[in-house]
């Protein structure tokens, strides 16, 4: 006979339902108890008696399982139902990846555009001749760079603004030529340059270009060709610049 | 097929005929078919496709009647202490037991099925019959106490068949 405090667990032992713990303190006791250790024998003995007993005692016969083979021939493999979705987030992942990916390569790239136009401004200041071109008026610098650069640009009337035109030099850019105008507000300088969008394939869209560091910066493109503002001003005054360049012809 | 032998045999023992149990199987596997969308990745599909099998049958003509016949005899089955704790093995085999098995009510016969045929665990066995745990454990020792007075009373009282030697 079992211990009536440990016959209710007999079922949970015998079918793997035991915590860990209690398991444990099961196999304890039946060390020192021989009625629950026969009756639990019994119990295992009598679980593989049902299980031999009832377990592939019905075998279908080939032609119902063909029958049923064929009504199922649809059936979805439970693999596909795992793996689909795998799938398709793996390639969610990798799509997105990579979409990151360009999106950093071009914020990088974009990056590099805005620090060397950024040297090339800090450099064209610090030079003793910032312009080869010196005017205050716009019609003798924009004849100065026909022949120099392969487009033209008009020049903004800035008679009334803050801004004045202290002239222009030719400068380069990917291997390109273009036009870097200074002008100065109140003190300060900005350079804007000026190159073709076909020479900058690659530096792609650049509107995002805002600010590096101390400088600030605007990009825009007009009538094929790629503006950049660059200065130590503020913003709104490079917005202010770019507001007359553009309504400049 | 998933679980087709598995099935089969189950269906023989539920309905204990075997053309009943070919369209019961073949109804199963139509009602997973059509329904796999319901089935949930991740839940176990084997308590999902025996729960189906096992709906079927209750809705059928011989479950309807079979299922009736348990709940009147789960109210009249004899308290524990009359029954002996287990079957002595000794003397019996696996015939004897099968017998026993197919005398039972199904409510019995199909947890005894689950939990010791298909070795499945108690949780399985909750969700393939849409009961909770706890009921798992006590109808699964009723039909163990069941089980073991079918034995006796047929050790006491062996069929003149002699079909066992």
């Amino acid at each position: 006979m079992a211990c009536a405090e440990w016959s209710e667990k007999l079922d949970g032992y015998v079918d793997g339902e035991l915590t860990p713990a209690e398991e444990r303190e099961f196999n304890e006791h039946l060390r020192s108890c021989a009625g629950c250790a026969a009756e639990t024998l019994g119990r295992v003995r009598e679980k593989q008696m049902v299980r031999a007993a009832a377990s592939g005692r019905f075998v279908a016969d080939a032609a119902f399982r063909g029958r049923v083979q064929k009504s199922v021939a649809r059936w979805p493999s439970i693999w596909g139902r795992v793996w689909v979705p795998v799938l398709v987030s793996l390639g969610v992942l990798i799509v997105a990846a990579s979409l990151l990916f360009m999106i950093s390569r071009r914020r990088a790239s974009e990056q590099a555009l805005l620090s060397e136009l950024v040297d090339v401004h800090v450099a064209t200041i610090a030079s003793a001749n910032p312009v080869d071109v010196v005017s205050s008026d716009r019609h003798t610098v924009k004849p100065w760079f026909a022949g120099k650069i392969p487009f033209t640009f008009n020049l903004p009337e800035l008679q009334g603004s803050a801004f004045t035109l202290v002239g222009g030099r030719v400068s380069y850019l990917r291997q390109s030529p273009g036009a870097e105008l200074i002008f100065r507000v109140r003190q300060h300088e900005i350079s804007v340059f000026i190159f073709q969008e076909k020479d900058l394939a690659g530096g792609g869209d650049v509107r995002s270009l805002h600010s590096a560091k101390s400088f600030n910066a605007r990009s825009w493109n007009r009538g094929g060709l790629v503006y950049f503002a660059i200065s130590d001003v503020n913003g709104a005054d490079l917005d202010a610049l770019k507001a007359l360049m553009n309504s400049a012809g | 097929m998933p679980l087709f032998d598995r099935l089969y045999n189950f269906a023989c023992w539920l309905t204990q005929d075997r053309s009943e149990a070919e369209d019961l199987v073949q109804e199963t596997y139509a009602k997973a078919l059509r329904g796999f969308a319901s089935f949930e990745p991740g839940t176990n599909f084997r308590a999902w496709i025996y729960r189906i099998l096992r709906n079927s049958f209750l809705t059928s003509r011989s479950g309807l009647k079979a299922k009736a016949a348990v709940e009147l005899e789960e109210e009249t089955l004899p308290a524990a202490k009359d029954t002996p704790e287990s079957i002595l093995l000794q003397r019996s085999d696996w015939e004897l037991v099968q017998r026993a098995l197919e005398q039972l009510p199904v409510a019995h016969r199909e947890v005894l099925l689950l939990c010791d045929a298909e070795e499945m665990s108690y949780q399985e066995i909750a969700a393939t019959m849409s009961i909770p745990m706890g009921t798992v454990m006590s109808r699964l020792a009723r039909a163990r106490r069941a089980l073991r007075n079918a034995v006796q009373k047929m050790e006491q009282r062996p069929p003149d068949a002699g079909s066992r030697s």
